[in-house]
C-alpha cells in the first residue's frame, strides 16, 4: 500500500514538472471557426502574421479550430478559450453571450456590416448539363425534383438555405401562409436530412443522390473545383439570402490572456483590402465595394435579401422557425400527417 | 460494515474492503458522478416540463426507432453471432485465426467510418445497393439501414460472449447424450442451448445497449427524417445545437433509465436461467 502511494506521488510530481510552463512570447491567438473556412483562414493567417510583424514588430501564432458552427459555439460556452470566433451565423455568437457572458450584447454592432467582413449566399449545385432544367426556387417544388440539404436544426449553415426559400416565396407569393406551403412542398422533395453541409455534399456527389444540392456559394465553388467542372454546375436563383457569417472578439477570454489588442487587429484586418481579397479568392463575397468590383465576374448579380429585413434578425428567426415546435418542426408534423 | 455488506454465505477471501472501496471509487469517477450530473441537470426542468418533453410525438417516435432498431439488430446478431461462435469453436480450418481477428474490427473502426462505408456499399450506386436495386430493394437511408449499421456495430459482443462458453462446454456430455439416442436437435435444445443461454443474454444485452446509444454510424446511413428514421441520440444532438441543454439532458436521462431497466431485467433473467440450471 505504501509503495503504491509512493509510486503515485512520484508519478504526480513528474506530471507537474512536465506540464508546459506558460511561454511569454510569441503571442498566441485561437480562432474558433466553422467548417468551410479552413482554407480561407489558412491563407488569411499567413497574411496577418506578416502584417502584424511589419506593423507591430511582433510574432503571432494563430491556432485554428474548425467544426460545425453550433458545436463550436458550444465548445466556447463550455470553456474553449477562443480569442476570436468566426462562425456561420450571428445566432451562435448570441448564444455565447446568453450562456457564458463572454462578450457584450452589442457585439454585432462593433464591426462594420453587422460584423460580417465577407458574405455569401445560397445557390443551387446541379449535375452537369442541368438535366432537370432547374433555374429558380419554383423548380424545386416540382414533384420530379429531389433536393439534398442538411437539417437546419442540426446545421447552422443550412438554416440559411431554409430561410432563403422562405424569403423567395414570401416575396413572390406575398403571404406567410403561402411561404409556409412553399417551403413545406420543398422539404417534401428532400429524401435525406444530413447533419451538416459536408455530409450533404457527400450524399449529392459521392452517392449520386438528388438533382440539386442547396449550398453556400463559396462551398459550391469549392466542390466544383475539387470534383471537376465537367460534373457539376452552379445555378444562381433570382433571389436569395445574404448569408452573413459573423466574427467577434471574445472579450473576456482575450482580456484574461492579454490578447485584446492583437485579436482586435486580427478582426479589423479582415476588412482591409488584403483581407478582402483573400476572402474573395476563397469565393466569399467581399464587402469592400472596390474589391467587390475587382471580383465582380466571379459573383453573379442576384437579388439578395437580408435576415434583418425579412426575418427581423437571428433571434427572432431562430425562435419562429427553428426552436422546438417552431415552423420547421411543424412542417414535419404536417408532412407526417399526410 | 464488512459484515453488514457481505452476504452470509459470501466469500471468505481477504481483501473485500479494499476491492469494494476501489470499485466504488472507480465507478464513482467514471460512471456515477458524470451520470449523476446529467440527472441533476435534468432537474432544472419541472416534472411537468420533463413529461412534456418525453411525451412529445417526435421524441416518442425517435424512441420507437432507436429501441426497435437496436432490438432487431441484437436479435439478428444472436442468431448469426452464435453461428459464427459455433464455427470458430467447433471446427479447425485454415484462416481461422484471421476470421477470429476480423470479428473484433467493428470495435476498432471509428463508427463514422463504418457508417460511411455501409452507406457507400448499400446506396443505389454502391456495389450491393445496385444488386439489390434489381429486386427493387432499397436499403440505404431507410429504417433497415439503421438495423444493418447496428448489426455491424453489435455483432462482436455476441460472438465474444458466447465463444468462451462454447469452448468450455464438455463435448463428452454431447457424446453421452448421442449414445443415449438423442438427435442433434435434442442435444442442442436440452444441452447446448441451456449452457450458452446466459452468455447469449449477456451478449444480447450488450449489443442492445450499445445499439441504443449508437450515433456516429447511423447518421450517415439513415435519412434522419423526423418521425421516420430519426434516432434518439440525434435528437439530443439537435437539442444541444439549439443550446437547449435542459431538453437534451431530459432525453438523456430518459434514455439512461430505459437502458438501465433493460440491462437490469436481463440480469434478472440471466440469474433465473442460471438458477434453473443449478449452477
Amino acid at each position: 500500500m505504501k509503495r503504491l502511494l509512493k509510486l503515485s506521488l512520484a508519478l504526480l510530481s513528474t506530471l507537474a514538472i512536465t506540464l508546459p510552463v506558460h511561454a511569454a512570447d510569441p503571442i498566441e491567438l485561437l480562432n474558433v471557426s466553422y467548417d468551410p473556412t479552413r482554407e480561407l483562414y489558412r491563407a488569411y493567417n499567413e497574411a496577418f502574421k506578416a502584417h502584424y510583424k511589419q506593423t507591430a514588430g511582433k510574432d503571432v501564432v494563430i491556432k485554428q479550430s474548425h467544426g460545425g458552427s453550433g458545436g463550436q459555439a458550444r465548445s466556447v460556452i463550455d470553456g474553449l478559450e477562443a480569442d476570436v470566433v468566426t462562425l456561420a451565423l450571428a445566432f451562435d455568437i448570441d448564444a455565447i453571450v446568453d450562456k457564458a457572458h463572454l462578450l457584450p450584447e452589442n457585439w454585432q454592432s462593433r464591426l462594420a456590416h453587422n460584423s460580417s467582413p465577407y458574405t455569401s449566399t445560397i445557390v443551387f449545385l446541379v449535375r452537369a448539363g442541368n438535366p432537370k432544367k432547374i433555374k429558380d426556387w419554383d423548380d424545386l417544388v416540382r414533384p420530379d425534383v429531389k433536393i439534398i440539404t442538411p437539417d437546419p436544426k442540426n446545421s447552422g449553415g443550412a438554416r440559411w438555405n431554409y430561410l432563403a426559400a422562405w424569403a423567395y416565396a414570401l416575396e413572390k407569393y406575398g403571404s406567410e401562409d403561402k411561404a409556409r406551403e412553399f417551403v413545406g412542398n420543398l422539404f417534401k422533395n428532400v429524401p435525406i436530412l444530413d447533419s451538416g453541409a459536408r455530409g450533404s455534399t457527400n450524399t449529392f456527389v459521392q452517392r449520386g443522390l438528388g438533382d440539386v444540392l442547396l449550398a453556400w456559394e463559396n462551398e459550391a465553388y469549392l466542390s466544383i473545383n475539387e470534383l471537376g467542372k465537367d460534373k457539376f454546375e452552379i445555378v444562381s436563383p433570382s433571389l436569395s439570402i445574404l448569408a452573413e457569417p459573423t466574427i467577434s472578439l471574445v472579450d473576456e477570454n482575450a482580456k484574461k490572456k492579454g490578447t485584446t489588442e492583437v485579436a482586435t487587429e486580427y478582426l479589423n484586418y479582415l476588412y482591409s483590402k488584403e483581407g478582402q481579397r483573400i476572402a474573395a479568392r476563397h469565393y466569399y463575397r467581399p464587402t469592400d465595394p472596390e474589391i467587390a468590383k475587382e471580383f465582380a465576374a466571379q459573383f453573379p448579380a442576384l437579388k439578395l435579401i437580408t435576415i434583418n429585413d425579412v426575418f427581423g434578425g437571428w433571434k427572432k428567426a431562430q425562435k419562429v422557425h427553428f426552436s422546438d415546435g417552431g415552423e420547421f418542426d411543424k412542417l414535419y408534423t404536417a408532412l407526417k400527417k399526410k | 460494515m464488512k459484515k453488514f455488506l457481505l452476504k452470509k454465505n459470501g466469500s471468505k477471501l481477504p481483501g473485500f474492503g479494499l476491492t469494494l472501496g476501489f470499485s466504488l471509487a472507480y465507478m464513482s469517477f467514471l460512471v456515477l458522478i458524470p451520470l449523476g450530473a446529467l440527472v441533476l441537470y435534468s432537474t432544472r426542468s419541472t416534472p411537468a416540463g420533463f413529461l412534456a418533453i418525453i411525451s412529445d410525438d417526435r421524441v416518442s417516435a425517435a424512441f420507437e426507432v432507436s429501441v426497435l432498431s437496436a432490438f432487431y439488430a441484437a436479435l439478428v446478431n444472436c442468431f448469426f453471432g452464435l453461428a459464427i461462435a459455433w464455427m470458430l469453436t467447433r471446427y479447425e480450418f485454415y484462416g481461422k485465426k484471421i476470421i477470429d481477428a476480423l470479428i473484433d474490427l467493428p470495435f476498432a473502426i471509428p463508427t463514422a467510418v463504418a457508417g460511411i462505408s455501409l452507406a457507400t456499399v448499400f446506396s443505389a450506386n454502391g456495389a450491393l445497393g445496385k444488386l439489390l436495386a434489381n429486386f427493387n430493394i432499397e436499403i440505404a437511408y431507410s429504417r433497415t439501414s439503421i438495423v444493418i449499421a447496428l448489426i455491424f456495430i453489435g455483432f462482436p459482443f455476441i460472438v465474444r460472449t458466447v465463444q468462451p462458453v462454447l469452448e468450455d462446454l464438455d463435448q463428452e456430455v454431447e457424446e453421452a447424450a448421442s449414445s443415449l439416442g438423442a438427435n442433434f436437435f435434442q442435444i442442442f435444445t436440452r444441452i447446448i442451448f441451456p449452457a450458452i443461454f446466459p452468455a447469449l443474454l449477456t451478449g444480447f444485452a450488450l449489443a442492445f445497449a450499445r445499439g441504443l446509444g449508437e450515433y456516429g454510424s447511423i447518421i450517415f446511413i439513415s435519412s434522419n427524417m423526423p418521425y421516420e428514421t430519426e434516432i434518439v441520440p440525434l435528437l439530443i444532438v439537435k437539442k444541444l445545437l439549439q443550446f437547449d441543454y435542459v431538453g437534451a439532458s431530459v432525453i438523456g436521462v430518459a434514455m439512461l433509465v430505459c437502458a438501465f431497466l433493460l440491462l437490469l431485467s436481463i440480469n434478472f433473467l440471466q440469474g433465473y436461467a442460471r438458477n434453473r440450471r443449478g449452477t
